[in-house]
């Protein structure tokens, strides 16, 4: 293990650290938006909409994201459309977590008792009251560890992008190692690298877990 | 001069192939607490809820302060607002404290303002003692006190009537006494009309004004209270109070 060669790679490996953040935030919050969006229309069961999710979940759920980059970023500029690698991984990243995050709501959602619906109609809410109201911030407590492991899941899986050319942790080590052959140092700083990232999401998650199940619910 | 609040006709309801109510006729007027009574299984729950809406029904109507009831979701949603509905279960809404959870449907649904709205609660959570507990979470409270702050977050909604479904259930004797009283006086206080769905006899017999003895999902009686626990019609009613020990 050479410090010094390690040392030198540090600020290309920042660059990368920042961008890996920045892709997963971006992924991240994009899934959840999307994941939101879809359980409440499967959930509600509107019509058609309902449906074309349903299609949405199944399709993004069961291919992987390497394909689905592919696609995006070999298959599409064929069909006329053309996007940055960033952008590709980041359409993808959303596309497969937005899935994996409704599947997670959806379970949540469903855990909310049938009793705390009628409750809530018995008071003469509409759909959209007692989405707002009722099942959303109970479901969304529950699927709190649903949450957690899709956010853990999702940021490793920004090291697929390393495929499609995007300079994130993953591909900076790789073409770090092609160009030096120090396969130790880099990957050694690589490790690290995912390590500052996933230890404290980890720990911040398992905190937020605990407050929502046992701070404002339970008995 | 009685008016007519609630009527109900040939009112049916079915799970699957299984009839659950058959042919359900009454009428209740404004001010007067109906009961209803039956062994378990019997339907009493599932009529409660057919009358707000809560189960769809298969066939019949209702009629609600003289007009029939459209039962589509939208129109349940309005009608809801004027019928309350107290569940054995409680329901409080977990993650809303004591005031929120009162707050929230004559706020949110009826769009009513806060300070109105919040000096209603207060008056009504010192109806029922519970002033202190403002700020308590559900699962601080017994269940007593969950089922009394139900109440009030029913009564908040100004409703003509209240459905009562076997409130009182799951609750400690002890509890019990305090949520009669309550209704109790709903009744005496406010001539609030009520359906009650009870196992508690002596209760009902003080306050039925009526009484719809259901077996089967049949009505087999529709009786004046007083001549309910006094001389029922049926043998059916008789055998049941006397299995109850009354």
């Amino acid at each position: 293990m050479n410090w010094q060669i390690i040392d030198q790679s540090l600020p290309i490996f920042a660059k990368a650290f920042q961008l890996t953040c920045w892709l997963s935030l971006v992924g991240i919050i994009g899934s959840i938006i999307v994941g939101i969006i879809s359980s409440l229309i499967q959930y509600f069961k509107v019509p058609i909409l309902s449906q074309i999710f349903t299609a949405y979940v199944e399709l993004a759920r069961n291919t992987p994201l390497l394909i689905q980059l592919f696609f995006l970023y070999y298959a599409f500029p064929v069909l006329g459309l053309k996007m940055s690698a960033e952008t590709c991984g980041i359409i993808g990243l959303i596309f497969l977590g937005g899935a994996y995050m409704a599947e997670g709501f959806t379970g949540g959602f469903n855990g909310v008792n049938t009793s705390q619906i009628n409750s809530g109609k018995a008071l003469g809410m509409n759909d959209l009251q007692l989405a707002h109201y009722v099942v959303f911030p109970q479901g969304f407590a529950l699927s709190m560890p649903a949450l957690a492991a899709n956010i853990i899941f999702l940021i490793k899986e920004t090291s697929i992008f390393s495929v499609i050319a995007i300079p994130e942790l993953t591909n900076t080590a790789l073409d770090l190692i092609g160009m030096y052959y120090r396969s130790n140092e880099y990957l050694f700083v690589l490790v690290v690298a995912y390590a500052i990232i996933m230890i404290p999401v980890i720990l911040i998650l398992s905190y937020l877990e605990k407050r929502v199940r046992y701070g404002s619910f339970g008995n | 001069m009685a008016e007519e609040i609630l009527k109900v006709e040939h009112l049916n309801q079915f799970y699957g192939d299984w009839q659950a109510l058959h042919d359900i006729n009454f009428t209740l007027n404004r001010g007067e607490v109906l009961t209803l009574l039956g062994p378990s299984g019997s339907g009493k729950s599932t009529l409660l809820r057919c009358l707000n809406g809560l189960e769809n029904y298969k066939s019949g109507t209702i009629y609600f302060e003289g007009k029939k009831v459209d039962p589509t979701e939208k129109n349940w949603q309005n009608i809801r607002q004027k019928i309350g509905m107290v569940f054995q279960s409680y329901d409080l809404f977990p993650n809303l404290t004591v005031m929120e959870n009162i707050l929230l449907a004559p706020r949110k649904v009826q769009k009513r303002s806060e300070v109105d709205v919040k000096q209603e609660a207060t008056k009504l959570l010192k109806r029922v003692g519970l002033e202190k507990y403002v700020n308590a979470y559900p699962r601080e409270l017994s269940g007593g006190q969950k089922q009394r702050i139900a109440i009030v977050r029913a009564l908040a909604m100004h409703p003509e009537i209240m459905l009562f479904d076997e409130v009182t259930a799951s609750l400690d004797p002890e509890m019990v006494r305090g949520i009669l009283k309550i209704m109790s006086d709903l009744s005496e206080k406010d001539h609030m009309t009520m359906i009650i769905v009870t196992h508690e006899m002596s209760f009902a017999a003080k306050i039925a004004d009526q009484v719809l003895f259901l077996e089967d999902g049949k009505i087999l009686e529709d009786t004046p209270g007083k001549e309910f626990f006094t001389k029922p019609k049926t043998k059916r009613a008789q055998e049941f109070l006397d299995s109850m020990n009354f």
